[in-house]
């Protein structure tokens, strides 16, 4: 290992842990909210292992108890993960210089830490190699699954997650996210246009849709307030612009 | 229980799963696909972290009650001094302190 690829490796692991400490009590939880609602143990770990998305494993297995339609189901998981979209659309420029199956990979694992993690280290005009890419993720998909492992066989021994104040680590963590970003241009509207959509949306149109369409009030408000070059951070250069 | 899974709950996991990877890798695809990116294209996804990010924030902090609203006001003050960890930190024992010794 060359000393700047045992940098890369440390680096992705401390980020990781911090992500899967925080992930790991929604972990736990699904878990056990999973076996609470009908599904075996086994079930449970393969949700985890091929959707790795922990707010649509929530939705789909609380939808699992109300015995709605199959293709329901599908679809909530779809909207909820929808976001993901975008989030692979933004990391394009910095990934484009892996290999297809690295790509292929990597965006297995692309969660919301994992994209902004991905977008801080490109900022700060560092490469982001398939190794750190892989390291960061695997750092949180290894305890992500047997975490949910250990909430399946606990069940309902949790009890009520805001006794125990889990219920704010996630929001509080996505907060710390977010302020991470504000040195990006118009960082302030975009924030307080998403923010007053999210809540509009989810007011009047209704879970998960506040997600989508807050997002998207943000981003329309980026795009259409006046371009300011001097700002623009140069390690967001995409590829084959002159 | 018989067998550890049931197909139907298996197919659901199966679709969900591949409806999931497809929202992962279909930006990718799409955005490479195009030959040029407008500038203002390029700004909108500049916004993308923070304006998805909020929307996963904004609707907790209003609608969870006092207690959370609270919490992440004072989440929103210590984010701006503190990194992630002493963050979570600090709002676990608002949280718990409000809920177990002041309510």
């Amino acid at each position: 290992m060359t000393p700047e690829t045992k940098e890369e490796f440390r680096d992705a692991l401390r980020r990781g842990s911090a992500v899967a400490i925080a992930a790991a009590p929604f972990a736990v939880l699904f878990g056990a909210v999973a076996v609470d609602n009908g599904l075996s143990i086994a079930e449970a770990t393969l949700m985890s292992a091929t959707l790795y998305a922990g707010a649509s494993q929530l939705v789909g297995v609380e939808l699992f108890n109300h015995h709605v339609a199959p293709w329901l189901v599908v679809l909530s998981i779809f909207a909820v993960n929808f976001r993901h979209v975008l989030y692979s659309a933004a990391i394009a420029p910095h990934i484009r210089h892996l290999t297809f199956w690295e790509k292929a990979t990597s965006l297995f694992l692309l969660t919301d830490p994992q994209f902004a993690e991905t977008e801080r280290r490109a900022d700060r005009g560092i490469r982001v190699s398939y190794l750190w890419l892989m390291v960061l993720g695997l750092s949180v998909y290894v305890p992500w699954l047997f975490l949910t492992i250990l909430g399946a066989f606990l069940g309902n021994l949790i009890g009520d997650p805001k006794a125990i104040g889990i219920d704010v680590l996630l929001p509080v963590y996505f907060m710390g996210l977010v302020l991470g970003f504000r040195s990006r241009a118009n960082w302030l509207p975009v924030v307080l246009a998403s923010g007053a959509g999210s809540i509009l949306a989810l007011h009047f149109v209704g879970s998960p849709w506040h997600v989508s369409l807050g997002a998207l009030a943000g981003i329309i408000v980026a795009a259409l307030l006046p371009l300011d070059n001097a700002e623009a951070p140069s390690g967001d250069v995409v590829e084959g612009e002159a | 229980m018989e067998s550890p899974f049931h197909t139907q709950t298996l197919l659901i996991i199966a679709a969900g799963a591949i409806a999931t990877y497809l929202t992962r890798v279909g930006g990718y695809v799409f955005i490479t696909r195009m030959k040029r990116i407008p500038p203002r294209a390029e700004a909108a996804l500049n916004a993308v972290p923070a304006a998805v990010l909020t929307t996963l924030v904004a609707p907790a902090a209003i609608t969870g009650g006092w207690d959370v609203s609270l919490t992440m006001a004072i989440a929103f003050l210590v984010g701006l001094r503190l990194s992630l960890l002493p963050m979570l930190a600090v709002c676990w024992i608002v949280v718990m302190v409000i809920r177990h010794l002041i309510v």
